[in-house]
This record gives structure tokens, sequence and C-alpha cells, in this order.
């Protein structure tokens, strides 16, 4: 694998495990008393975020030094994107520096497969438009099969929310049908997406439905800005039909566990008490997601003659 | 001096005969003989021989983008592609910078293009000042000056009752058609492809079909109402091809076109995030491309036009999202249809001549000089076409500005050998004589 652009380049279930497995391998080493190793050592990767983002960005520059390679920072608020500079120019420029893999968030479908074009350095998906986040799909799995013994197989997962602007849902369908999970989608038939044509999922409008089958409740953030689009007509009336309120989570089997990829929207689409309950594996989806980017990093970058084994 | 021309060995097709074997003598801008084995004495012979010779062809929606954007297109190398592609004719449709919604900025690009002499460049006007889409442009000024497309291309007339209005303003000036670039603005906002199985896959807003039925099922209905005149522009969709299929039958005075891109290509090409391929109307699902080419086949779609629309290339190395909307058409446009509908037993010669060249000239009110028969007395706009040589497409060798061709490493078969305008070459042997 050179680039990874979407879940469909890790190689199906297989690649996945392989993957999943390694994974497990640098969170052992994130929990070391030094948690670094030299496996990238000589090694420079970029950081090109189009979008703001606290956690993934942050996530990949802490995977990326805990292999001890050299990390650069480009924001677009302090650069010359704000000169009128051109994605490509952008890309063109920070190759000549002499870089080793670009970590690249856009706001437009498809940003990463464009820049795949222009440079020979291995490019990573970290979110495009609505596209995909495949590492934030790897973090999930690899979250998740941990609270199932190993294994997603006949795991009942509900993904509720804005699913048609979701990367998140769109790389996550896939990942856990890789796995053998059961998805069904959940929320207002105006946020579903216009085809779900060869996505292998179930649809439901019905949270209260779906519930009292599910093993996992994924929940996506709701922006209010879709208010204004007719998607749905206030937040309070999505979060009466499709929130997780406290109501809800009592109802739910003892061993359900609930997720969100962040940042949360507390009191919409999940209860404050929810997000914090014993159930909620949201910190630790951002605990793995620095184990699951070096596993990553590691895999495109690592030259296999010369680097460290790991563990 | 007179010049004279001798184009020997093809055989005629025009709308009065399909495939008939005869030279043809042009002297003085007009074809002067038509007949076998005409004396070449004092006359340049351009070789036919394997060839068709038919009217030139007549592209009646191109942006040659002058005035404003001459980095990606001009009136001469606008010209140059068309008449290397066969036309003797382009409508430029008047989403310039300024508009052409002002008498004296379509007399200079009129200008321009007589003064290039590639091709005769023709205007459509904008129906609302500014392309704005709030009051009539000045019609009848425009009219007295030659124009008699009017649309707001690029935008569609959104308001209905404007768009009523047009219609009846327009129907006092004989032979003017009022064009719609057919598509809801609330439905396509923050669209960039066809939505569907692919936009949902990619995760790139779409552009629903029904945006353009929406609009054509309403336009027609205007029509109807007051006897106006109207013409589909790239019509994209099966649905919209079904109602101008219904109007027609009733006897409405309702056109359509279609792009070589609508009947061939489909949303699966948007697969790698190539910009290439984005354009608006967008390519649209099997099942709508293939209600396109129907359409055209069945004489429901009266013409294909090319929306010819260069963009700069640093304009197209952009995300998808980010890209103009536009490909390029004109010197590809014969061979695409030639290969797709002709070569492959779905259309004749003839039938296809008559979609881009006698049909589409009657439709922009130039049927008495351009799509002629080929007989004597007639104005020489001539193209002679090689329908067995096979070429393949090269971005970077178009004669255009741009090199946005969603056709780049395709093999074509058919080809445009000379091309006259007005009894002159334009093009002898697939190079531009000027």
């Amino acid at each position: 694998m050179k680039h990874l652009l979407s879940v469909d380049d890790l190689g199906g279930r297989a690649g996945i495990e392989r993957m999943l497995e390694l994974t497990d391998g640098f969170l052992a080493v994130t929990r070391r008393e030094i948690p670094k190793i030299p496996a990238l050592v000589g090694k420079v990767i970029v950081t090109l975020f189009y979008e703001d983002s606290t956690r993934t960005r942050l996530s990949f520059e802490t995977a990326a030094k805990r292999l001890s390679a050299d990390t650069m920072t480009f924001s677009v608020a302090s650069s010359s994107v704000k000169k009128g500079e051109s994605l490509l120019d952008t890309v063109q420029t920070i190759e000549a520096m002499g870089i080793d893999a670009i970590v690249v968030r856009h706001g437009a479908a498809g940003t990463p497969h464009r820049i795949v074009n222009w440079t020979d350095a291995s490019v990573i998906n970290a979110g495009d438009g609505r596209h995909e986040h495949p590492t934030q799909a790897l973090l999930d799995a690899f979250t998740l099969r941990r609270h199932r013994q190993g294994s997603l197989d006949g795991t009942r997962i509900a993904i509720v929310g804005d699913i048609v602007h979701s990367r998140v849902a769109r790389s996550d369908v896939k990942i856990f049908n890789a796995l053998g999970a059961d998805v069904t989608l959940v929320g207002p038939p105006t946020l579903m997406p216009e085809s779900l044509e060869d996505w292998g999922a179930n649809v439901s409008y019905d949270l209260d439905e779906v519930l009292g089958d599910v093993d996992v409740v994924y929940l996506l953030r709701i922006q209010k800005e879709r208010i204004a689009g007719g998607r749905f007509p206030s937040l309070r009336e999505y979060s009466a039909r499709w929130g997780l309120t406290a109501q809800r989570a009592a109802r739910l089997k003892p061993d359900v566990v609930v997720m969100h990829p962040g940042p949360m929207n507390r009191g919409v689409e999940i209860a404050n008490d929810v997000a914090d309950a014993d159930i909620s594996l949201i910190t630790e989806q951002v605990t793995n997601g620095v184990a699951v980017r070096m596993a990553v990093l590691y895999d495109l970058l690592a030259n296999p003659t010369s680097s460290e084994r790991v563990s | 001096m007179s010049q004279q021309f001798l184009i020997r060995g093809g055989s005629i097709v025009d709308s009065t005969r399909d495939e008939t074997r005869a030279d043809v003598l042009v002297r003085d801008g007009l074809v002067v003989e038509v007949g076998p084995n005409l004396d070449s004495a004092g006359a340049q012979v351009l070789d036919a021989s394997g060839c068709v010779v038919a009217p030139g062809l007549v592209d009646i929606q191109v942006h040659f983008r002058e005035p404003g954007r001459e980095d990606s297109e001009t009136i001469e190398t606008g010209s140059r592609a068309a008449a290397l592609g066969g036309f003797t004719a382009v409508v430029c449709m008047p989403n310039t910078n300024p508009p052409l919604d002002d008498a004296a900025v379509v007399q200079s690009v009129l200008s321009r293009g007589r003064q290039v002499g590639l091709c005769d460049v023709r205007v459509a006007g904008c129906i609302t000042k500014s392309r704005a889409g709030r009051e009539l442009a000045p019609l009848g000024e425009l009219y007295d000056i030659g124009v008699r497309i009017f649309t707001d291309d690029g935008d569609c007339v959104a308001d209905a009752n404007l768009m009523r209005r047009a219609f009846e303003y327009s129907s006092a000036l004989h032979g003017a058609v009022i064009a719609q670039h057919a598509e809801d603005p609330d439905l396509v906002a923050g669209g960039h492809m066809h939505e569907g199985e692919w936009s949902a896959k990619l995760g790139i807003p779409g552009r629903p079909s029904e945006a353009e039925i929406v609009i054509v099922a309403r336009d027609i209905a205007l029509a109807r109402r007051t006897n106006g005149r109207y013409h589909v522009l790239h019509l994209s969709t099966a649905g919209a091809a079904d109602l101008v299929r219904i109007a027609k039958a009733e006897g409405l005075r309702v056109t359509a076109e279609c792009t070589p891109q609508h009947m061939t290509l489909t949303d699966a090409a948007c697969e790698g995030y190539d910009p290439v391929f984005k354009m608006n109307p967008p390519l649209r699902s099997e099942i709508d491309r293939d209600g396109v080419r129907r359409a055209l086949i069945d004489g429901t779609i009266d013409a294909i036009a090319t929306d010819h629309a260069p963009h700069a290339p640093e304009t197209k190395e952009v995300p998808f999202e980010e890209a103009p909307p536009g490909m390029l058409g004109v010197e590809t446009a014969f061979a695409v249809a030639h290969t797709e509908l002709v070569a492959t037993n779905i259309l004749t010669m003839r039938q296809l001549v008559a979609r881009m060249s006698f049909q589409p000239a009657a439709i922009a009110g130039f049927g008495n000089e351009h799509g002629r028969p080929v007989a004597p007395g007639e104005r020489a706009n001539l193209v002679v076409i090689d329908p067995l040589a096979t070429w393949t497409v090269d971005a970077s060798k178009v004669a255009s500005k741009s090199r946005n061709t969603p056709w780049a490493g395709r093999e074509l078969t058919g080809r445009v050998r000379h091309t006259l305008l007005n009894g002159v070459p334009t093009v002898i042997n697939q190079e531009t004589t000027k």
C-alpha cells in the first residue's frame, strides 16, 4: 500500500485485520514509559489541513513523533493559501522540500485522490468532504473489536444521524461490513444518502425500533446548519426522535456500547450523561487513534529491510 | 481573379440526398457545378476520394470566452478548433464578461469573428440583463442586429413569470427562440455531479435529474400558454426527453439538443475525481444517457451541440468540487457522434448530418446560409469527411487554448478532412489554412 485514500485501499478483510494487529503492537508502545521508537527516523510527514481539526491533526502528529519521524504542520490560516496559492502549487512546494507523506484534510471529496497525481509522497486521507475518513474507520473498528472479544462477526451496529454528510459513516460502513458486522443506518430520510446501492447496510427511520436489537450505537454529529437546508425542523425535534437521550440509553441491553467520532453536540445527538457513562467508548476511541495512525504511517513509510520490527 | 476549388471523388450527403457520388465545383463563394468527373482546369483540387461531402456542420452552443476569459479561449482559437471539427457556423453563448446583453458587445464579437474568418461566428443574446434573472435584456435591439437565440445559459431563468414574459415578448420577433439551461437552481444548489449511486459513493454533492425535468415541464406549459418558441439546451435526462417528445406530438414549437458527452458518457466517469468530467448539467446515469440517446435517434432531439466550454488548465487542476464545469467539444463532436452512432449502424450518415448541420441551422435561424443542399447556386459552406479514418484524441494537440477534453486517449472513427467557409477552404487535409 502506497497511499491510504479509502477503506477500499486496505485490501479487504485480511488487510484490515493485518492493520488492526499492527495497531495492537503500537498500542503497547504507547503504554511504555518512553512511548517512542526509532521506526521512522529521517522520514518527513506533513499535515496539510484545509479544515479545522483538533483531534485528527494532533493524533497524526503525535503518532508521527512516537515513530521518530519529523513533522511539518501546514495550516491554511497562516499560509500562502491566504495569498491565493493553489492546492497544486502548495503540494509541489511542500514536495520540493523533500517529504515522505502528506496527511491531508480538505472540504472537497476526492482531494487526496487529486494530490496523488501531483506528488511522489504517500498520501493519507484524514477526511475529504463527505467522502471518507479511513483512519477514523480503523480506530473505530479497533476500539470495537477489543470490546467484542476480537471479532465483529455478527455484531449489530446502528449508525445514527447525518449519514449523507458524513465521511465517517461512509468509511465505517465499509470497514464494519468487511469485518462481518451487520450495519443499520438510522436517521431522518432527509439525512440518508441519495442512493444506498452497494452500501450493504439496512436503513431505519425509527431509532426506538432499532435500539432493542443492537450491540453498538454509533452517533454522528448533528449540525445546526442543516436546518436551513430543510433537512429537519429543529434540534429539539431531532433530539426527541433520533437523539440518544438518557431515557433511551436506560433501555439498552447491558452490554451495549456507545461511540461517537467527535466533536460531540451534548444534548443534541447524545445526552450529557450518556457521553460520560461507562458504556461510552468515546475517549478510548481517541486513545486508540494514535496507535492506529502509528500503524498506518509505519505500514506506508517504514523500509522493511532496515527498520525495527515492532514488538 | 476568381478562386475555384474542385472537391473531387466524394459522395454527397445533404438534406435532399444520401450518398450520391459527385464532384463539386466551387467558385466565388458558391457551389457552381455538381456532377461526375468535373473538369479541374483552373481549380485547386481537394481530394475527397472515399469521403462524404456535406453541408458544413453547425454548432448552436459554444463558449469562445471572448470577451472576458481570453486565457482559456479566444474567438480565434475557438474558430480554429471549430473549423478543424468541420463546423462552418457556431453560436456563442452570452455568458461572457461583459455578457452579451448589449448590442455593442454583440457587434464586437461578430466583427471579431468575421475578422478571424475561420468560421461563421454568431451569438446568442441574454434573456435577462446581466444574466441576473430579474429584468428582460433588450431582446428587440439584439434581434435587430441578427440575434435569434436568447438564453441565460450557464444559469437557468428560474423566475417563472419572467420566463413567461420572455416567451410572450419574443413571440413578436419572428424566428426568435428562447433557449433554457434547464436546471432548477434550488435543486442543484451546492451540487457538483449527477445525484445518484455514484455521487453517494464518491461523497460529492449531487444535482438531481429532477432539476431539469421540473424546469422543462414548467417551460413547456408556459410555451403552450404563450405560443412561445422553446429550445432545451444540452438536454440530459430521460424524463425531459419524454416531455419534449409529448410536446412535439402536441404540435408545440419545442426543440432540443444534446451534447456528444451526454449521449455517450455517464456519471461513472467521475470515479477518479478528475474535473475534466465535470459539467452542468452533469453526466448522468445510464438510464438518462440511454434516454437521451433514444431521443436523439427517434428525432425528439433535433440537434447535437457541443457546449464547447474551454477552461484554462490551472482551473481544472483542483479538487473536483472547486473546478468550473465544462468540456471541450468542437474538434471531436463529429467523430464522437460518428463513432457512436454511424459506425455502429444506429444512424445513417444523412441522419447525423441532419442533426449536426441543417436541423441546428434551422433552429438558429440561419438555415438559408448553412446546412444548405450541395447544389449549384448555394453558398459553399461545406465539409469533407473521411468516414473510415481512425484517430486518437491527444489533449496536448488540440487547437483550442485549453485541454479539458473528456475524450483524451479515445480512438475515434471518422475525421474531418476539409472545411470550406463561403467557398474558401478553412481546413485542408486536417490543417487550418490560416
